[in-house]
């Protein structure tokens, strides 16, 4: 067969790659908004909107600028909080990895608070941290950190022995054998606990939001709904929250592409 | 004292009730090269182990230029058949991971000149994961002749090769050996790769392991395994393993 068209086969199955990627999900998103058009038109619904209205709610609301604030206050107490179960987490994690007499301690203690629902700790944030912004920031702290502890903990705990044998054989210092092979190693699990713990921070925002405050995209569904049933921008906030959480998520994933951690994700 | 550089000395080790390592008792001098051949599962990645350090033994001591072995050391570094070439660091940065002292472009040039050695020259910046599996050893051998080490312990380095790879990378050992002196310890289940490299060839029982018999390799280097007496040797080594 010629080169050439050996090539332009490959091109080919390339686009093809990508468009069988993105044509069946926006297929599918595309006509679930169909099928709900049609519904709520056809059953004349006084309260749930159409799309139509639902965009020109949104609309609405991006302009006078209200909705920026909403999704800043959101992200503003993810950062926060997420970022400090980040500084909490990772240390802890390799801590507990590393040292068995830490793990053997800790390790129960925090296997009891984990299964504890976020929702569940809401009252008691409200009576240590009142209803501003430290009630929902603590909330998203106790339920990031520990997935990420976990996954870091999981990770050094895995790494390969003869990755640790070659470090003793060449008699490194602790700090070279901390910096050049144990987090090297087990950054790809702290990758997947961050994507893990930001998914979580997120859900967590809304819910807390959505009970004791007045900012925040979850303060907005309450408030949309309690302010006349004003159903368009429950559902605006709800898929608003979806895009972002979906944004998020990518923005982690990014972090799959550093040449340090490459090596686990190519077969 | 005698003017053995690694004295493996009565060492016996079990896992349990398992005894895997019984009495063995061998020295290597200054300079040799000595392969351990045994069957599989015979313990000889055991027994090697603890002459690195890794493992203790049950029983007995290895000494090394006259010291007792209580672990692993620069000194003397292992290659083992999968490797352990970090895969997060580059090329160079593989090579240059052992290197202390010295200032950063006295230790990149030092890396440059193993590299090169190798013949990984251009590779400098590439991530293992682009590497082929002959190109791993390379670098995994590089790393290990960097940081000048006396001794060399192999434990089935080529096994993971196909065969052609693994032809290719004993003569290119055998290359570096010429410009360096090493004394090496090589474990392998390849009698012609024992017979090609080594100078000295111990034979051990099934487990539990100890030296059953010792062949010298006299032979002028590069060696023909056609050669006749190469091929006796074989015949006498195979029968030893029960074949």
């Amino acid at each position: 067969m010629p080169q050439d068209r050996e090539g332009l086969g490959e091109v080919l199955r390339t686009i093809e790659g990508k468009l069988a990627r993105i044509v069946p999900p926006v297929l599918l998103i595309g006509s679930l908004i169909a099928v709900w058009w049609i519904v709520v038109a056809n059953s004349e619904s006084p309260i749930f909107p159409t799309p139509a209205q639902v965009a020109t709610g949104a609309w609405a609301l991006a302009e006078d600028g209200t909705l920026w604030q909403h999704i800043e206050a959101s992200l503003f107490r993810v950062e926060i909080g997420f970022g400090l179960a980040f500084l909490v987490a990772v240390p802890l994690g390799l801590w507990m990895g590393w040292v068995s007499a830490a793990f053997n301690t800790l390790n129960p203690l925090f296997q009891m608070l984990r299964p504890i629902s976020p929702i569940a700790w809401i009252p008691v944030a409200i009576l240590w941290f009142g209803v501003g912004d430290f009630s929902p920031i603590f909330l998203i702290f106790i339920s990031s950190v520990f997935p990420m502890m976990v996954q870091t903990t999981v990770g050094v705990r895995t790494i390969d022995r003869r990755y640790l044998r070659a470090a003793a054989n060449f008699g490194v210092s602790r700090w070279v054998l901390f910096t050049r092979v144990v987090i090297p190693a087990v950054l790809p699990e702290i990758i997947v606990g961050m994507r893990i713990g930001l998914g979580v921070a997120w859900l967590v925002v809304v819910a807390a939001e959505m009970i004791a405050l007045n900012t925040g995209l979850g303060y907005l569904i309450m408030d949309s709904r309690n302010a006349g049933n004003r159903y368009d921008l429950v559902i605006a906030s709800m898929i608003l929250i979806g895009v972002i959480g979906l944004l998020l998520d990518g923005a982690t994933r990014l972090l799959e592409q550093l040449d340090m951690v490459k090596w686990r994700y190519v077969r | 004292m005698s003017d053995s550089q690694i004295v493996v000395d009565r060492v016996s080790k079990g896992f349990g009730a398992l005894a895997v390592v019984d009495h063995v008792s061998f020295e290597v001098a200054d300079g040799e090269f000595v392969a351990i051949v045994g069957p599989s599962g015979c313990g000889k990645s055991t027994l090697l182990n603890i002459i690195a350090g890794f493992e203790k033994p049950d029983r007995g001591e290895v000494r090394i230029d006259g010291a007792r072995v209580t672990g692993p050391g620069r000194n003397a570094i292992m290659i083992s058949q999968h490797g352990s070439v970090f895969p997060w660091l580059t090329v160079q940065d593989n090579v240059m991971f052992g290197l202390v002292g010295e200032s950063e472009s006295e230790r990149r040039a030092r890396a440059h000149r193993y590299i090169d050695m190798v013949g990984l020259a251009g590779f400098e910046k590439a991530y293992p994961h682009e590497l082929s599996g002959g190109m791993l050893k390379r670098v995994e051998i590089a790393r290990a002749l960097v940081v000048r080490p006396e001794i060399l312990f192999m434990d089935e380095p080529f096994s993971a090769l196909d065969a052609l790879m693994s032809l290719k990378m004993q003569t290119e050992l055998r290359r570096i050996l010429e410009e360096e002196r090493h004394t090496v310890l090589l474990i392998t289940h390849d009698v012609e790769e024992a017979i090609f490299l080594a100078d000295r060839i111990l034979v051990l029982s099934a487990r539990p392991t100890r030296v059953q018999t010792t062949f010298q390799v006299d032979l002028p280097h590069p060696r023909k395994l056609s050669n006749p007496k190469a091929q006796a040797l074989r015949e006498a080594i195979l029968r030893e393993l029960g074949l």
